[in-house]
Order: structure tokens, then C-alpha cells, then sequence
């Protein structure tokens, strides 16, 4: 198992981790990494949650199993601490700390966790947790739907991923609208800074 | 030009396996796709519906699976490469029509897209269609990856052509979900003209000429038989007297598996790909060769239950095992984890299972349900049929599309719902039965894809209920399908016809028919009183295109919606409509200025008048 890397992303419908997903492909391809993908996101434009499973390496399986996980990249803080079924102690856990709360939390059908607490939790039962917050990050690089970026610096800063800055910021400009590129990879290098620094 | 007509053979890209098999069948020369839209295999035909406009594939979304399918046994016994694209509760729909086709057969192939849905990911059940191979008598192949889908449709195709019967191609989620390299091949050159040569005693499936025909069905598939025992697509690797048979994702996992437990020097895996008919001497073979062996397949025992039907036949005695409460269940789909584990502990080799983190301090985190977008106009509707029956004890019979979701709380409008076009057929035996008012929902593709027989049903047999007929001008639940009453030139698209709603329920007959716009709150909720009031059969048309959708067409988005000082905290907008453009902020509702689409329902909801337009 030791060449297979299996990387958990979570987000909210309509947060950009589909690109994100497809820049690591690209940037697989590029590295010349074997990878496979899954996603669920037949609901992801109402809202729902979408969850794409990435298997690094030389497995058949396009899903990870609960615990199984050795990244998890949590696009909204309660998503990631709802996914905590896919890791163990060695997994490693990247998160962006700005809230989208659920619909149900307006509504009066559950609280949101407090934030403090559930870096805390994630902290202590994971090998690390890289938590910032990628809105402001994308904001500073001039683009707050950046976000997506900011977190793939902050994953690629882990060096769990076979694939390396290089790659994914070339895998940035195929895979990424023009007018974008500069901000995007600005957003990328924030990302990966805020992460050295934790 | 579509990246899935790249005609560089050898060339490596990376494909959802929903594009492999369009670029499989492209591959293959197909010539004519028909399809009615189906998570998961929607992408299939909206690749078919993209190319189709920049080559000569005919492609059409037709008005529900059984019509695809008859479109397609015509075009295939005119000789053209035919496919027809369906989730795997389609098929129930076109299983009249495939069950005779399969005795009439195929001049030019015939492949049938199954898509089914293990874990219900987002379908009403988790039926095994592989069934339909043994009910209907046809061949059924099934990849175990992206790649394999790809190449396994021309086979498909050759096969079809060799038995001159439809194939059933029949995928998982995960297959059709997934995303891996894929090697392109050589296209072939399509034909898209044939000929039909009349034939009328094969043709006709008259009594006497279908007695003729199911022999020839029977002799084909002994046929098909032969064929599957030295297919390329059932193949036994590695070597041992522990044996596994296996098919579809399970052969992905089970690979993993094998080499994580270091046993690939003690087990020979049986991949079935070509799953109907079976192989029987080849797995007979196989089950001679083994001490034990284990069936790893998702969802029904249907190669267990043959398999062991093959060691009978054969004498043999050995341990088969697969569906058990100690192994694997029926229920939902497989992973990795649970392979391994359950094959380390049948062939009793130890396994190393890294503890899952301790989930039990974890708080409560509040569920993040999908839900009706911003600006929804069936929230609308749903809120005006609530209002409008107050006072009165209701049954709210619902149908499939995004308007499911109302059954969720606070809109809580749905009450019963079983299959497509349900909505109109269980209202009449409600309103039969009880003494509540039966008011049912059903959506504009869904009424053309088989809501169209309840309402006649209704009228002709006067039955007593409201339909109301969420019309928002497109499929909007698999991502935006055209369908019979959708206006194609707003998509720049010339030569369809586009059929009325009103004018079909008009010639139906019904009784009583009123049209409402839901954002118009205060007039849509008198007129859906009134067509409650009516004794018989009355339908209710709500139109209003679908937010997601008309946001394709606007130059400039609608003004966003505040809540002013003069709100009372009463939370009539968030409490009973739930719209998401709401949140909660130090106790206030606020409304989100990028998610709100200034549809106005909140503003007419609100009793204090506090909910106003943003100033431009």
C-alpha cells in the first residue's frame, strides 16, 4: 500500500472542488503518477454535498474506504468534521475555516460546532491539521472564489502528494480560465505558505 | 471540435467513465442514441446530444425509455449502430418493449445502456438489472473500470451484430462516476442510412410467429453461450486453490485487496464480464481447480445462485459461498475495506485494519440536506398549495424531479411516490379510497414521460382530485434535458416541435383547468382554492421557468431582495418557505444578496411588508 496515496476532498455544491479535482488530474498526468477519481454530485447545484475521492498510485479501487483516507481537504469546517469516518491516526487534514452553515441550522434543525472545538477534535485524533481560512486568503490574492486554489496550496505544502507545486501550477494554467491564471496562482502560493507555517 | 471525436488511436485522455462509453460507442461507429435522461448515465447521452450537433449521429431525447427503445429497435433492424441510454429504473419502463424485441432481434447492433444505482445514490431503488438478462434472453456485459467500459462497447456492437440481438450493457455508479486514463482507439466510419426489408412472419409477433421466434431466441442463446465461455471479458488471473468470482467494481477492490493481504500467490480470481449468459464450462473449470470459493458481487446472489448451479451439475462439492450475514450483503454498494476484510477472513489470513478514528465525542453536526434552489418556483407552489388548503385534511402524492425535495420540512408537500409518473396514478385510488382531499405534483418531463395515462385514467373513470403540474420548461433534476414541451429555439436549436401542456390536459378532457405564475402569490393561492373546490378531476399548471436555467438566458440578474428595519422577527419567510438565500445573523434573518434571484415570493409572504427590493 505504501506507493497508493488516497486523498478525501468535501465541499458544498458550487465551492470549486470539482476544479480542483480536475488540476490534480492534470497534474498527475503531468508528474506521470497513476490516478483515479469518483465523485458523487448528482445534488451538488441544490446545495447537497460533494465528495470526490482521488487514489494516487498503483490501485484499481476509484473509492477510499472509512479510515482509509491519508489526506482529507475539507472545503467548509463542519463538511471536514463530517468526513473525520474517513480517516485514521496518520491521516493528515487540511481545512478551510469560513462556515457555510446548512440551511438546517436557519431553520432551527441543529447548531452549527463551534469553531475552536472542532479543530481541537480533528487536532487530536488526526497526525496534523492544517486550518485556515482560504476565503480571506482568496480574497488577498483578488479573487474570493479562489478558494479552491488557496487549498490545493495548503495540500500540495503537505508533500503527502506525489505530484509537486510545479506540476499543479502548470496543471493551474491548462485547466484554469486565462484571466484567472495570475490570481489563481497567487491564491496557490498563499495557500502553500499559510500551510509552511503551521 | 468535441474532445470525444479526437481521432488520434493510441492517444491517452482522461475520461469520466460516462464519456468512455460515448467515446466507446463512437469508436464503434454508432449512428443513431436515444435516450430519456438518468442519473448516472446522463452524461452518456448529453455527450450523444453535443456531438450530435457538429456530426451526422442522430441522437434524440425521447419522451420516456420504452419510446428510446422502440425508436432504437427500428433504426437497428433498418441495420443502422443503435444505442439507447437509460438508468437502470428505465429499463423497467422499456421491459415491454425489450422483452419482444428480444425474441424479434437486430439486423445492425443494438446496445442498451443500464446504469444501475447501488446505494440508491440518487434513485428510488437498487434493483440488479442483470435479471433482465435471464427474463428477456439477452446478452449482458459489464466492465469493471473506465477504460474497460470504453473498449467493451465495440465488442458490444460485434456481439449484437454476430447473435442479431440487443445487447445490455450495464454499468454501476462507480463505473460511470469515475475518472481514469483511457487509451483511444480507431474510429469507425458511421453508416447512418439502412434499409428495411419486409419480413412480416418475423416481424409481427403474432401468436403464431412469436412461438417461431422464441426458438430462435432459445438458439441464440445457446449461441450467446458458446460465446461467453471463450470471451476476452471472462478471464481467470493469478493462480492457487482458493478461487473468487467476481464482477463489475468488485474485480477493482478485490485486486487491491489481494495484493494489501499478500495472497495473490494463493488465489485465482474468475472476472465476469460477460455476465448472461454465464460461462458454465469455463466456471466449471475453475471450481475444479479450487479448494473453496468465494462470489464477490454487488447487489443480488445472481452469480453466486448460478455458480452453485454449475458445481451441482458438475459434482462438485467444495464451499461456494458469497451473500451471507457473516460475508456480504445485498444491501448498498462495496468498498475496499470491507473486500478485503471479508475475504482475509473467508480464506482465514490475517488483516491489518488501520482503527478508524474514534467518531464518539465528535458533536452533532447539523445535516446539510440538497435542497430547492434560491428563487425555486416550485417553493412557490408549494407554499400556495399549503395555504390554499388550510382547513382541509390533505394527501400530497408527489412524483420524481428537484420538486421531491418539497417533501422535506418546512414545505413538507409530498406523501407518497413510487415511480415516474405515480404522481397522477396513485391519486386516483387515494381519492377512491379516502375522504381527504388528494392534491399531487408532477413535473413537465415527468408528466410527458408516463404522467400523460394516470390523468386519462382520472377523467375517464371521474375521479376526484387536484393535479398540479410543476412546469418550469425544462428536465431540470439531471441537468437540464430538453424535453416535448421545452421551446428548443431558446437554445438555438431548429427543427423540433414543442408540445402545449395546457392543450394535451384541454383534449383530455379535464374538467376543470386553471394556470397559475407562483411568484404571483395572493392569485395563485385563490386559484388553486378554487380547482381544490371542484369536485373531479382538476389540474392546476404552474409555469415558470426554472431559476437555474433561465439564469442561461438573462443579460442582467433580477435586483436581490433585503429585509428592512421594519421586520419583526416574525420568520414567516424563513419558517415556512426555507428559502437558502435566508441566514441567521445575531438572531436576525438576513438574505444573501448573490444567492437571492429577486423572485419576490419572500416580500409577498412577509406580514409586515419588510422584505424590499435592494436599490439599483
Amino acid at each position: 500500500m505504501s506507493d497508493i496515496t488516497r486523498l478525501i476532498i468535501v465541499a458544498v455544491g458550487g465551492q470549486g472542488n470539482l476544479l480542483s479535482s480536475s488540476v490534480l488530474g492534470e497534474a498527475a498526468l503531468l508528474a506521470g503518477i497513476p490516478l483515479r477519481m469518483s465523485e458523487i454530485h448528482g445534488m451538488a447545484q441544490r446545495g447537497g454535498v460533494v465528495e470526490s475521492a482521488l487514489v494516487f498510485g498503483n490501485a484499481q479501487s476509484t473509492i477510499i474506504s472509512d479510515g482509509e483516507a491519508d489526506v482529507l481537504l475539507g472545503f467548509e469546517p463542519s463538511e471536514t468534521l463530517r468526513a473525520l469516518n474517513k480517516c485514521n491516526a496518520r491521516t493528515v487534514v487540511i481545512t478551510n475555516l469560513s462556515p457555510l452553515p446548512p440551511f438546517t441550522v436557519a431553520i432551527g434543525k441543529g447548531v452549527y460546532p463551534d469553531i475552536a472545538e472542532l479543530q481541537q477534535i480533528i487536532r487530536a485524533k488526526t497526525a496534523r491539521l492544517i486550518a485556515l481560512n482560504a476565503v480571506d486568503l482568496a480574497k488577498t490574492a483578488g479573487n474570493v472564489l479562489s478558494v479552491n486554489m488557496v487549498l490545493l496550496g495548503a495540500l500540495i505544502q503537505t508533500g503527502i502528494l506525489p505530484v509537486t507545486a510545479d506540476h499543479v501550477k502548470q496543471a493551474i494554467r491548462t485547466k484554469t480560465k486565462a484571466a484567472f491564471v495570475d490570481i489563481n496562482t497567487r491564491a496557490f502560493d498563499l495557500g502553500f505558505e499559510t500551510a509552511s507555517r503551521q | 471540435m468535441h474532445k470525444l471525436l479526437t481521432d488520434q488511436p493510441g492517444a491517452t485522455m482522461v475520461l469520466l467513465g460516462n464519456e468512455a462509453i460515448t467515446r466507446g460507442a463512437i469508436e464503434a461507429g454508432v449512428a443513431v442514441a436515444t435516450t430519456y435522461p438518468g442519473t448516472p448515465s446522463s452524461e452518456i447521452s448529453l455527450n450523444f446530444f453535443q456531438i450530435s450537433q457538429e456530426s451526422s449521429l442522430y441522437f434524440e431525447y425521447s419522451t420516456n425509455e420504452k419510446v428510446a427503445l422502440e425508436v432504437a429497435a427500428a433504426t437497428a433492424n433498418s441495420g443502422v449502430r443503435s444505442m439507447c441510454v437509460m438508468k437502470h429504473v428505465g429499463l423497467n419502463v422499456a421491459a415491454d418493449a425489450l422483452m419482444t424485441l428480444a425474441y424479434v432481434g437486430v439486423k445492425g447492433g443494438l446496445v442498451i445502456i443500464t446504469a444501475d444505482d447501488p446505494f440508491m445514490f440518487s434513485s428510488q431503488n437498487e434493483q440488479d438489472n442483470r435479471y433482465y438478462g435471464k427474463l428477456s434472453g439477452l446478452p449482458i456485459l459489464e466492465p469493471s473500470s473506465v477504460e474497460e467500459a470504453k473498449n467493451m462497447i465495440p465488442y458490444a456492437f460485434e456481439l449484437s451484430e454476430s447473435l442479431q440481438e440487443p445487447v445490455i450493457f450495464r454499468t454501476t455508479t462507480r463505473i460511470n462516476h469515475s475518472t481514469a486514463p483511457v487509451t483511444l482507439g480507431a474510429i469507425r466510419d458511421r453508416v447512418c442510412k439502412g434499409d428495411f426489408t419486409k419480413d412480416p412472419f418475423n416481424y409481427v409477433t403474432v401468436p403464431a410467429v412469436s412461438r417461431k421466434l422464441h426458438v430462435k431466441l432459445l438458439a441464440n442463446l445457446d449461441k450467446a453461450a458458446e460465446l461467453s465461455e471463450t470471451s476476452p471479458y471472462n478471464f481467470v488471473s493469478g493462480s492457487g486453490a482458493w478461487g473468487i468470482v467476481c464482477n463489475g467494481v468488485s474485480f477493482a477492490y478485490l485486486c487491491d485487496a489481494l495484493q494489501d493481504l499478500g495472497i495473490q500467490d494463493k488465489v485465482k480470481l474468475l472476472r465476469i464480464g460477460f455476465s448472461h449468459p454465464m460461462p458454465s464450462k469455463l466456471i466449471k473449470g475453475f471450481l475444479g481447480s479450487c479448494e473453496k470459493v468465494l462470489v464477490v458481487e454487488e447487489g443480488e446472489p445472481y452469480m453466486e445462485e448460478a455458480v452453485k448451479a454449475f458445481a451441482q451439475e458438475a459434482g462438485l462439492t467444495l464451499p461456494i459461498n458469497g451473500k451471507s450475514r457473516d460475508l456480504f450483503s445485498r444491501l448498498y454498494e462495496f468498498n475496499p475495506r470491507l473486500v478485503r476484510q471479508v475475504v482475509a477472513a473467508y480464506f482465514g489470513v490475517p488483516c491489518k485494519v488501520e482503527p478508524m478514528v474514534d467518531l464518539s465525542n465528535v458533536p452533532e453536526i447539523p445535516q446539510r440536506p440538497p435542497n430547492l434552489c434560491a428563487g425555486c418556483s416550485h417553493r412557490a407552489t408549494f407554499y400556495e398549495v399549503k395555504k390554499a388548503a388550510e382547513g382541509l385534511s390533505t394527501i400530497y402524492p408527489t412524483d420524481i424531479g428537484c420538486y421531491t425535495l418539497g417533501f422535506l420540512p418546512p414545505l413538507s408537500m409530498g406523501d407518497f411516490l413510487i415511480c415516474m409518473g405515480s404522481s397522477a396514478g396513485t391519486s386516483c385510488g387515494f381519492s377512491k379510497v379516502t375522504d381527504k382531499k388528494v392534491v399531487s405534483f408532477i413535473g413537465d418531463s415527468t408528466f410527458f414521460h408516463s404522467g400523460i395515462p394516470g390523468l386519462v385514467n382520472a377523467v375517464f373513470n371521474n375521479h376526484n382530485f387536484t393535479l398540479v403540474i410543476l412546469d418550469n420548461g425544462i428536465t431540470a433534476m439531471t441537468g437540464h434535458q430538453p424535453n416535448p414541451g421545452v421551446d428548443m429555439g431558446l437554445m438555438n436549436l431548429q427543427g423540433y416541435g414543442q408540445i402545449s401542456i395546457e392543450a394535451v390536459v384541454r383534449a383530455l378532457g379535464v374538467p376543470h383547468i386553471a394556470i397559475i405564475q407562483p411568484y404571483k402569490v395572493k392569485k395563485s393561492i385563490e386559484t388553486l382554492r378554487e380547482a381544490f373546490n371542484f369536485k373531479g378531476v382538476s389540474v392546476v399548471i404552474a409555469q415558470e421557468m426554472c431559476t437555474l436555467y433561465a439564469k442561461g438566458f438573462k443579460k442582467t440578474k433580477s435586483r436581490a431582495y433585503y429585509i428592512s428595519d421594519k421586520c419583526q422577527n416574525h420568520r414567516d419567510c424563513i419558517s415556512q418557505l426555507a428559502c437558502p438565500a435566508f441566514f441567521l445573523d445575531a438572531e436576525k434573518v438576513k438574505i444573501d444578496p448573490v444567492m437571492c434571484s429577486g423572485c419576490a415570493v419572500c416580500a409577498q409572504v412577509c406580514p409586515e411588508n419588510a422584505i424590499l427590493p435592494v436599490k439599483a
